[in-house]
Parts: C-alpha cells; sequence; structure tokens
C-alpha cells in the first residue's frame, strides 16, 4: 500500500466518525459503558485477588527443633530447608528471641515469664514461608522428614478452608470478567453494525468501480479503532478518580484499615493498557465483522 | 438489449460485472475469462467496466466533483491526475458548472449525466447500462441517449438493457434479444421487437 493512500485510509476514518455524529455517539457509549462495568468489575476482582494473595502470603509454617540442638546442628537443617524447593523466606527464632516475643505479647503480665531464662522452656524454631502457599502441606511434610525436627505446624485445617474458599472466588471472578468481555464485544459489534449498514450504498459502489477489498477495510479499521479507543477514555477516567477517592476514603476511616487496596500505581496504568487494548480489539474485531458481509459483491 | 420484465437482462448485466457468476459457460471481457478470475482480481476487471444503473446510485453526502473522484480514489489513482481528470468527464457530460452541488440537487438527467461521468472517469473499455433511462421523461432520455452515442463515436462499447421501444427503433443499433433467459435474437441494425 502507498503511504499516500494510507493516509487516505486514516483521513477516511476520522472524518466517518465526524460524519455519522449520531452513531459514533451511540457506538462509543456503548463501548464506554460496557467498559466501566468491566473496569469496576476488573477493580473488585484483582482487589479480592489482592487480598487473597495477602491472606494467602501469611501462612507460614513453624519448624520447631528439638531441644537439646547444637548451634552447628542448627545451621545444617538451615542449610537443609533451604535448599528445598518453593522456599521462600526462611526466619531463624532462638528460644532466646521466642521468649522476648512472647514476653512482649504478654504485656503488663510479662512477670508471669520471670525467671524463665534460666531454664528456657521454648523450642528454637524455623519459621517458613512458601512460594506457592497453596503447595505449603508438600513442603511442610519434607521439612517432617528433616532430623533433629519436632514438629511442623501450619494450621492445617484452616490452610485448607482458606484455600478451598480463595479459589472459588478467584473463578467466579474469572468468570464473571470473561462473561462480561463477551457481552461487550456482542454489543459493541452490533451497535457498529448498525453505523456501517448505514453506509452499505458507498461500500457498494466503491466494489462496483473496482476498489480492492482491503481498500474498502482499511476505513473501518481505522474508525473501528477510534471507536474502541475514545469508549476506552472516558471509563478510564471514572474509574481513575472513582478509585482514588475510594483509596482515600478507606484510609480515613480507621475502621476499615484492616482491608488491603491495591495501590492507586501501577494499578491505574495496568487498567488504562488493558481498557484501551480491549476496546480497540473490539471495535476493529466489530468493524471488521461488519463489513465483511457487504464486500461480498 | 431488450426483453421482457424477467427475461435475464439485468442478470446478463450482473454476470459481466462479476456480481452473479454463470452457472454454465464462459464470460470473456476484454479478453479475460470473467469466470477464472481469482477473487482478488476481480477489483481490477472492473476498473475496465463503467456500470451504469436506472436509481443512478450516487453518494449523497459528496458533491458532484467529489462523486467523480471517489472512483478514481479507490483505484489508488494519482491526486494530479484525479485533478486533471475529474473536470475533461464533468465537460463531457455537460455537469462542469454544477461540480459543487450535490446530488439531491440536481435533476433526474443531470443525476444519470453525474452517473455516466463516474462510470467513464477510469477509462472503462465497456459502459454497462441497466435501464439508464427507466426514471426520466422521453426528453432527458434522448439527452442520455445523446450522450451515450457521443461516448461510443470516442471509441468505448457500451451495452444497454432498455424498454424504451422508440429508443431502441430510432438509433439501429445492434439489439439482442432476451427471453427466458435465452437469447433469442441477435441483429445488427436491429429494432425492438419484430413487429417493430
Amino acid at each position: 500500500m502507498k503511504a499516500r493512500t494510507f493516509g487516505r485510509h486514516v483521513k477516511e476514518g476520522f472524518k466517518n466518525i465526524a460524519r455519522n455524529g449520531w452513531m459514533t455517539f451511540s457506538a462509543v457509549s456503548a463501548v464506554a459503558i460496557t467498559l466501566l462495568i468491566l473496569g469496576v468489575f476488573l477493580l473488585l476482582a484483582m482487589n479480592i485477588n489482592y487480598l487473597v494473595e495477602t491472606v494467602e502470603n501469611q501462612v507460614e509454617i513453624m519448624v520447631e527443633l528439638d531441644l537439646t540442638i547444637e548451634p552447628t546442628q542448627i545451621n545444617l537443617i538451615e542449610n537443609e530447608i533451604k535448599n528445598l524447593e518453593g522456599v521462600k523466606t526462611l526466619t531463624f527464632v532462638s528460644k532466646e528471641e521466642g521468649l522476648v516475643q512472647l514476653k512482649e505479647r504478654f504485656g503488663e503480665d510479662a512477670y508471669l515469664l520471670e525467671g524463665l531464662e534460666e531454664e528456657n522452656p521454648l523450642n528454637d524454631v524455623f519459621i517458613v514461608q512458601a512460594f506457592d502457599p497453596q503447595a505449603i502441606d508438600v513442603l511442610a511434610e519434607k521439612i517432617k522428614q528433616i532430623e533433629l525436627v519436632t514438629s511442623v505446624d501450619y494450621g492445617k485445617a484452616t490452610v485448607s478452608k482458606l484455600f478451598t474458599a480463595t479459589t472459588w472466588i478467584k473463578n467466579i471472578g474469572m468468570v464473571f470478567i470473561v462473561g462480561l468481555a463477551f457481552t461487550a464485544m456482542f454489543l459493541i459489534s452490533n451497535t457498529i453494525k448498525i453505523t456501517i449498514y448505514a453506509r452499505r450504498r458507498e461500500i457498494e459502489i466503491m466494489k462496483l468501480v473496482g476498489a480492492t477489498n482491503w481498500f474498502i477495510r482499511w476505513p473501518f479499521f481505522v474508525e473501528g479503532l477510534l471507536l474502541g479507543i475514545l469508549g476506552a477514555v472516558l471509563p478510564i477516567g471514572v474509574l481513575y478518580f472513582g478509585y482514588k477517592l475510594l483509596l482515600d476514603s478507606v484510609s480515613a476511616t480507621l475502621s476499615l484499615s484492616f482491608i488491603q487496596l491495591l495501590p492507586l500505581y501501577p494499578l491505574a496504568y495496568q487498567i488504562a493498557i488493558l481498557l484501551v487494548g480491549l476496546g480497540a480489539f473490539i471495535g476493529i474485531w466489530g468493524s471488521m465483522m461488519s463489513v465483511r458481509r457487504f464486500l461480498k459483491i | 438489449m431488450v426483453g421482457p420484465s424477467g427475461a435475464g437482462k439485468s442478470t446478463f448485466i450482473k454476470l459481466m460485472y462479476r456480481e452473479e457468476r454463470p452457472t454454465k459457460g464462459q464470460i470473456f471481457l476484454n479478453g479475460y475469462n470473467v469466470e477464472r478470475l481469482k477473487e482478488r482480481k476481480i477489483p481490477y476487471i472492473r476498473r475496465n467496466i463503467g456500470v451504469v444503473f436506472q436509481d443512478y446510485r450516487l453518494l449523497s453526502n459528496l458533491n458532484v466533483y467529489e462523486n467523480i473522484a471517489f472512483a478514481m480514489e479507490v483505484t489508488e489513482a494519482p491526486k494530479k491526475q484525479i485533478k486533471r481528470r475529474v473536470p475533461e468527464v464533468l465537460e463531457l457530460v455537460g455537469l462542469a458548472d454544477k461540480h459543487n452541488s450535490f446530488p439531491n440537487q440536481l435533476s433526474g438527467g443531470e443525476q444519470q449525466r453525474l452517473a455516466i461521468a463516474r462510470a467513464l472517469v477510469n477509462n472503462p473499455a465497456v459502459i454497462i447500462a441497466d435501464e439508464p433511462t427507466g426514471n426520466l421523461d422521453p426528453d432527458t432520455s434522448w439527452e442520455i441517449m445523446d450522450l451515450f452515442e457521443k461516448i461510443n463515436f470516442r471509441g468505448t462499447t457500451i451495452v444497454m438493457a432498455t424498454h424504451n421501444k422508440e429508443i431502441v427503433n430510432t438509433i439501429k443499433q445492434r439489439v439482442i434479444a432476451i427471453n427466458n433467459g435465452q437469447i433469442v435474437r441477435d441483429e445488427h441494425k436491429g429494432g425492438y421487437s419484430y413487429e417493430g
């Protein structure tokens, strides 16, 4: 394709957008509204996912070591655990540190623990976090096999319930988003189809005077792309300011501080890129599908 | 080309510019076998054919000049060539002073002349016209026929399907009569019917 022809297609695409004012408006609104709904769900799903991951990441294995253990043996065990597959972090809490922590937790009643320094009843402990919290049971089982490890504890029953719940939440979120994306595509391609239908005479004449199919398609390609991008701009703006407002009000309300929301950045970029990409794809796909029917002359 | 309604005149014309495909037989146009042509080659042979319809088929949102330039733009003709060629054909069909008007501001005869100018602009070897005078009064019809004659003198073949008995009998050109999808008569200097 000649550069001049390409310029013509782009110009023609813009001109069509301007010329079919109301059609453009309705197509852009359809894109905007569906992308807005999709965006809200996306934000919701991403935050739920984030919340779930935060909770999951708090899952850790407490590895208690034998009371009679020697410092050199502790080092050996440390290396052994480190070499296991899927270990993210490994922290050693000596029995002395354990006692200090316990005292802190007792607060005013810490005097009850006095004298325990002489004969510390606590174990030396390793705290292990897994890369994949869902596979924590396998890891725990492996650690248990190591010599001088007296017990491993990761709250088996609670953790397995938690993971069943989070898997469900994630799956339902996915289904919702895929369903919404399809609805958006259907709605938008339908609207674009109407705008193209109004121009079937133009396409017919182009075919009759010998325009190639791609010559006819390009302006519609440009138009679909523009419609999609224009339709994505509004929801991005609304979502950006809405989410910012939400973050501000959540951080201002202490009672909600246990809920961790995703920070504005890079979330804003991710959502913006996703919505623009989706809008562009839907716009192009919709207009290509619609023009196809009229090219068969 | 003459024949009663439903005889197959329009189908014949559609076959020529390959909107319809023949169930059997072959069609040659300007040396090309239209039937054997690959799908993506079709636009290029259509540039050798100008098509004119009873209902003009103009773009109402483009003015006279743009309607014609449009037919050249789609063939990716250079801008310079478009600027030179469009006034030429407008002059030929007698619409030079109307180049800024829109189709709805033109009379039926003027609209048809615009359609002919559009068909002519890419210098086709053949112009196919499907009942070009069907919507026009007798005087205007004759203006169109005079224009066709002028174009024909310049070396362009004109194939025209028509119901207009008077025109066919007066111009005394080759007449192909179609009935029931069959060519029933092919005469040079023929008339509308045997009795006529």
